[in-house]
């Protein structure tokens, strides 16, 4: 090409940035790598290989080693060796070590998005803008917590050994948002990247050792999916941190029910793009670039369902269909381009056959008429318009460079249409009008909003989803927890005999019999008194059982005390039922202000004060113990009703810092519809304990009293309908807990299930809850002393309670 | 600019159309903030690209000390704005690329156009009321005649900012109108918005709808002597509403972005502005010009960079 020919087209020519360090990088290694543990390379005798390829030009890059059992339990082993001394450490001189690892970071900024490029695929502009800066902040931003952590998080411990999975899409990102929050609150790591994706997780190992980071602080295996299994069912790992496709976040969780282990996931989404009338259609337009054919669309938070208002959708898709006939598609290191390669074969093949499925659902499929490499795995980008919610396409998760786009009429409406799915990653609203755009974005069930903007991370806003998208959250304060447990608390073991925690059965129930009068029983002496069974409690009714069957509650001796309905599913089902037009009603309970539910808890206190000395008598009737203790545990129960009437109004989040010129405010959601089984130890006390933080911050609750000292949480329904509750923000459902907390799990309406019962039942909640990928909080059968402000009113509460939004506000007129 | 396009006639105000405008900064803001970043030309492609930006530029001195001299230096420069070694070591013959046109004030007219004798290079004149359209309308129509009789080819008019920051776009329609009546068939009206003085991005656009409805046939930035010259952003914005203005009426309309443009580095990022918004037409002389003065030194010494592989000094480029 000459000078004279380029002057008359004027085309942009190639501008290929130098492969030739990360080569050199690589050729050092003799394009072979072992596993990095210990801040060493180990080469397993014997062990199998796997090539890493380039998909922009499927040229072989290297080959990495597939650990077995033995390189798992090395690596596990040389993290819970290096986490006796890094949890010593103090934070302050964790912080150093952070900052060193961030300063290297930016050292070798340019080699690490090179190598990213060529092994992901990805636009070296998107590795060097923004991969690498946001690796390199994520480290700066927890080198601080590292650095607070002893005064702003005292009562906070680490976790332990992490085993963390990661995918393809963001390979240095995504290691970045699970190894910085770990090592900086005190744990250890033992880190497994995805399959097509391994060698800038093992460069990185590199740069943080040069950095000086102690041994086994962070260890980096390559394998399989069978070594990633072998990390998950470590006893020695004490959390899972994942993130992945939502079919995979399943057998996690699975995997890990009833261990005790921690387990954040982030999963997959079909994240909403929505454009008003009165939006500024031509940045919306560019908005749409960056969030589908951002990373090739293989991004979890991809804005891959367009909702445009029907006054506007003609002439937005026209717009968008000249914008795309824009786009360069290309050779991943050319500086020049906006699409790279697909990471694999097997990805393209997936996302071209859903682009044929669209087709098949009368899908109108447009690409644009551009040049594509005739080498490497290029898709074009692609917009599918012409369909309706029904389609699979408008359902599922591509993974790919291909939007599908419908109209709506109203807001309403299009927050109907954009709640319509099962994830709930991110959405992004357009409009020039701040209150619609607000409404929507406080009305959109996803964890992260961008208001006028799209696809905007940073490490001061915790990243994570709503329902399928998982739970957790990476980044902010909020994504400190993962990585921290309360100081009293010690990891739980539970007594793990899988085999008959697994065993079919459990959650059966027979309904009662008649039964004869024991000795301790009354048996026809005395005064005859009025029969008084209590009912459940549901939508603010008392309504009998659906089954017609009562339970005998007995006294510490087996004596009956009274008796109580026998819930079954049917029960369940409309107490759920119940709790959601709760929400939906108007106003909803979370659309309440906090002062409203805090004067409703207040007045909650207020009516158990009055009936107290009754309240005491029943429990000392019904556990056999001192009316003293008995009153306490009143006592308590009244102040935890005036703890949460306090935390109702002032747990509601907080303006984050991010890197955004103009706002980013994390607010403190509630979860929703929380299905709550009780423990046995205090029968009032743990039912309170439970019912108030989840309504404080605006969660509906279908209670399961304890199954042994029921009749303190049908007392308390009383109790309930004195205080001005609106119907069906608590229900209460009798019987066998575990009968009843399997519906509950198994419920895929309800939100949240907690769990104070026992090992086998916390396996069950857990295992169960991977259908809907709902949050659980179990005890492991463990006790928990109520009576304490710490372990029955400590921060978990409210944590439990609630889930972060984070909504970006971009300003500036 | 001559011939190539149909001149937009302009059209009857819209007001609906103005009224419905809608800016906002902050996805402007990252939009220019990622263009460059998305596209760059390397190699030839730069050296033609540079060459290409040469053609557009409106070399420009508008200065209290201007002297004839000074203007004749300028014009001898704009016949010849690359040395005559490097242009043949491009591969283009002697006198291929001249600059787009020569810009001074209307004073300085007469002695532009006699020093650009023999060449098609036109002279364009500021008028009414540079830089600052705070005088009144007769005396700013007089100095647009004026400099046409002078022989000036293009008339760079200034808004009176008052109508636009008012939202008075009547007022600013019926100026305009009546400034494009003035310069007739005899010359090109390039109207200047004087961004840096206009409130918010969504005027900066409505300005430049209520300019061309009013039939410009440019619609430039900045006079260079405000306190915020040509941004990017102020030229997504104008570019936008000129695709927006195509897409309604079929016409086309030029951009010229000024003040502040001197290094190549960001000639390049204005090129790839235009091609990504406005299409590869606008890359020419005919819908696409650069006011500058200095800009020409660096871009002539970035080609010799790509001719030697040296870095070029300054004093071995001849002044304009």
């Amino acid at each position: 090409m000459s000078v004279l020919e380029a002057f008359e087209t004027l085309d942009y020519g190639p501008a290929p940035e130098s492969p030739a360090a990360a080569d050199a990088w690589l050729d050092d290694h003799g394009r072979k790598f072992g596993l990095f543990i210990n801040n060493e390379w180990h080469t397993p005798e014997g062990c199998e290989y796997y090539p890493s390829y380039n998909p922009g030009n499927g040229e072989l890059l290297a080959e990495t080693v597939q650990a077995g059992r033995v390189e798992v339990d090395a690596a596990v082993a040389a993290a819970r060796q290096a986490f006796y001394e890094w949890k010593q450490t103090p934070g302050m001189v964790r912080a150093r070590y952070l900052y060193a690892i961030a300063r290297n970071i930016q050292k070798h900024n340019r080699l690490l998005a090179v190598l990213e490029s060529m092994d992901n695929g990805k636009p070296i502009r998107e590795s060097r803008d923004i991969d690498v800066p946001l690796l390199a902040r994520h480290f700066y931003y927890h080198a601080g917590w590292a650095q607070l952590m002893q005064t702003e998080l005292r009562d906070y411990q680490p976790v332990g050994v992490i085993g963390q999975i990661i995918p393809w899409n963001f390979p240095l990102l995504m290691l970045a948002w699970k190894i910085a929050p770990a090592i900086a609150m005190g744990n250890t790591v033992v880190l497994k990247p995805a399959s097509y994706t391994r060698l800038t997780a093992l460069l990185f190992a590199e740069v943080v050792a040069e950095a000086g980071l102690p041994p086994g602080v962070i260890n980096v295996i390559t394998g399989s999916s069978k070594a990633g299994s072998m990390i998950v069912t470590h006893p020695e790992v004490d959390k899972i941190a994942f993130t992945g496709s939502t079919d995979v976040g399943r057998i996690l969780r699975r995997q890990t029910a009833g261990s005790g282990k921690k387990l954040s996931l982030e999963l997959g989404g079909k994240s909403p793009f929505i454009v008003f009338e009165d939006a500024d259609l031509d940045s919306a337009i560019e908005g749409v670039v960056d969030a589908i054919w951002f990373n090739q669309g293989q991004v979890c938070c991809a804005g891959s369902r367009l909702l445009v208002q029907e006054s506007i959708s003609d002439r937005f898709l026209d717009k968008l269909k000249v914008r795309m006939g824009h786009l360069r598609v290309g050779d991943p290191l050319d500086k020049c381009i906006d699409i790279g390669a697909i990471v694999d074969q097997t990805q393209w093949d997936t996302v071209d056959a859903w682009v044929k499925t669209g087709m098949r659902e009368g899908g109108e499929v447009f690409q644009p008429d551009i040049k594509l490499p005739e080498v490497g795995l290029f898709y074009p980008p692609t917009l599918i318009c012409n369909l309706e919610p029904a389609a699979q396409v408008v359902q599922e998760e591509i993974f790919g460079p291909v939007l599908v786009s419908l109209t709506f009429r109203t807001p309403e409406e299009a927050i109907a249409l954009a709640n319509n799915t099962r994830y709930g990653l991110a959405a992004s609203v357009w409009s020039d009008n701040i209150n619609l755009a607000l409404d929507v974005a406080s009305k959109i069930k996803a964890g992260t909003l961008w208001v006028n903007s799209t696809n905007l991370f940073d490490a001061a806003s915790g990243f994570g989803g709503y329902r399928e998208s998982g739970f957790g959250r990476e980044g902010g304060r909020e994504g400190l927890f993962e990585y921290l447990r309360p100081v009293w608390q010690d990891r739980p073991r539970p007594d793990m005999d899988e085999e008959s925690m697994g065993e079919p059965g459990w959650g059966t129930s027979t309904p009662a019999r008649p039964r004869l009068p024991g000795k301790d029983d009354a048996n026809g002496k005395g005064t005859a008194s009025v029969d008084r069974t209590p009912k459940m409690y549901i939508g603010g009714k008392q309504v009998r059982p659906d089954g017609n069957y009562t339970r005998a509650v007995l006294g510490r001796k087996g004596e009956l005390v009274g008796q109580v309905g026998d819930g079954n599913r049917k029960d369940i089902r409309d107490a759920v039922e119940a709790a959601h037009a709760a929400h939906t009603a108007r106003p909803g309970w979370a659309m309440r202000h906090g002062y409203n539910r805090s004067q409703i808890l207040y007045f909650i206190a207020e009516n158990l004060a009055a009936r107290s000395a009754e309240f005491a008598k029943r429990i000392s009737l019904i556990a056999g113990r001192s009316t003293r203790s008995a009153q306490a545990e009143v006592d308590a129960a009244i102040d935890r009703l005036f703890t949460y009437a306090a935390w109702a109004d002032k747990y509601g989040g907080s303006v984050q810092e991010t890197t955004l010129h103009g706002i980013t405010v994390g607010v403190s959601e509630p979860v929703g519809v929380i299905g709550i089984a009780c423990p046995d130890e205090y029968p009032l006390l743990g039912f309170v304990s439970l019912m108030a933080p989840a309504i404080a911050r605006g969660n509906t609750v279908v209670m399961v009293p304890s199954e042994q000292y029921p009749l303190s949480a049908t007392d308390f329904y009383q109790v309930l309908d004195t205080s001005d509750i609106p119907p069906g923000v608590v229900n209460i459902v009798t019987g066998d807990r575990d009968h009843l907390t399997k519906t509950l799990i198994q419920h895929e309406d309800v939100d949240a299930v907690w769990y104070f019962g026992n090992a086998r039942g916390s396996y069950h909640v857990e295992y169960e809850s991977a259908a809907n990928m709902k949050r659980t909080w179990v005890s492991y059968g463990l006790p928990r002393d109520w009576l304490d402000a710490e372990y029955g009113a400590g921060h978990e509460f409210l944590h439990e309670a609630t889930q972060v939004k984070n909504i970006w506000v971009p300003t500036g007129e | 600019m001559a011939g190539k396009y149909e001149r937009n006639p302009g059209m009857p105000l819209d007001l609906d159309w103005v009224s419905g405008a809608r800016v906002n900064r902050s996805a402007v803001e990252r939009r220019t903030a990622s263009l460059p970043k998305r596209r760059t030309v390397k190699k030839e492609w730069q050296a033609a690209w540079l060459l290409r930006a040469i053609t557009c530029i409106d070399l420009t001195t508008l200065a209290g000390d201007d002297t004839p001299g000074k203007v004749r230096r300028l014009c001898a420069k704009a016949r010849q704005p690359v040395r005559p070694d490097m242009l043949a070591d491009l591969g283009f013959s002697d006198g291929s690329i001249t600059v787009g046109a020569v810009c001074v004030y209307p004073s300085r007219v007469k002695e532009a156009v006699e020093a650009l004798r023999g060449t098609d290079i036109p002279v364009a004149s500021v008028a009414a009321g540079f830089p600052d359209g705070q005088t009144p309308i007769p005396q700013r129509v007089a100095e647009i005649e004026q400099a046409i009789e002078a022989g000036a080819r293009e008339i760079d008019i200034v808004i009176t900012r008052t109508h636009a920051l008012t939202g008075n776009w009547k007022a600013l329609y019926d100026e305009v109108r009546l400034f494009r009546e003035t310069c007739g068939e005899a010359a090109h009206l390039k109207t200047i918005l004087g961004t840096g003085n206009l409130a918010t991005l969504k005027q900066v656009y409505q300005a430049s709808l209520v300019a061309m409805m009013a039939g410009s046939d440019f619609i430039k930035t900045s006079t260079g002597k405000e306190n915020i010259n040509a941004t990017l952003e102020f030229g997504l914005v104008m570019t936008r509403a000129i695709r927006e203005y195509r897409d309604r009426t079929g016409l086309k309309v030029g951009f010229k972005p000024a003040g502040g443009i001197s290094k190549a580095k960001l000639v390049l990022a204005w090129q790839a502005l235009m091609k990504e918004e406005l299409g590869d037409e606008w890359l020419q002389p005919e819908l696409f010009r650069f006011g500058a003065s200095s800009l020409l030194t660096d871009l002539e010494r970035q080609l010799y960079h790509f001719i030697t592989g040296h870095y070029a000094a300054r004093h071995h480029m001849p002044m304009g």
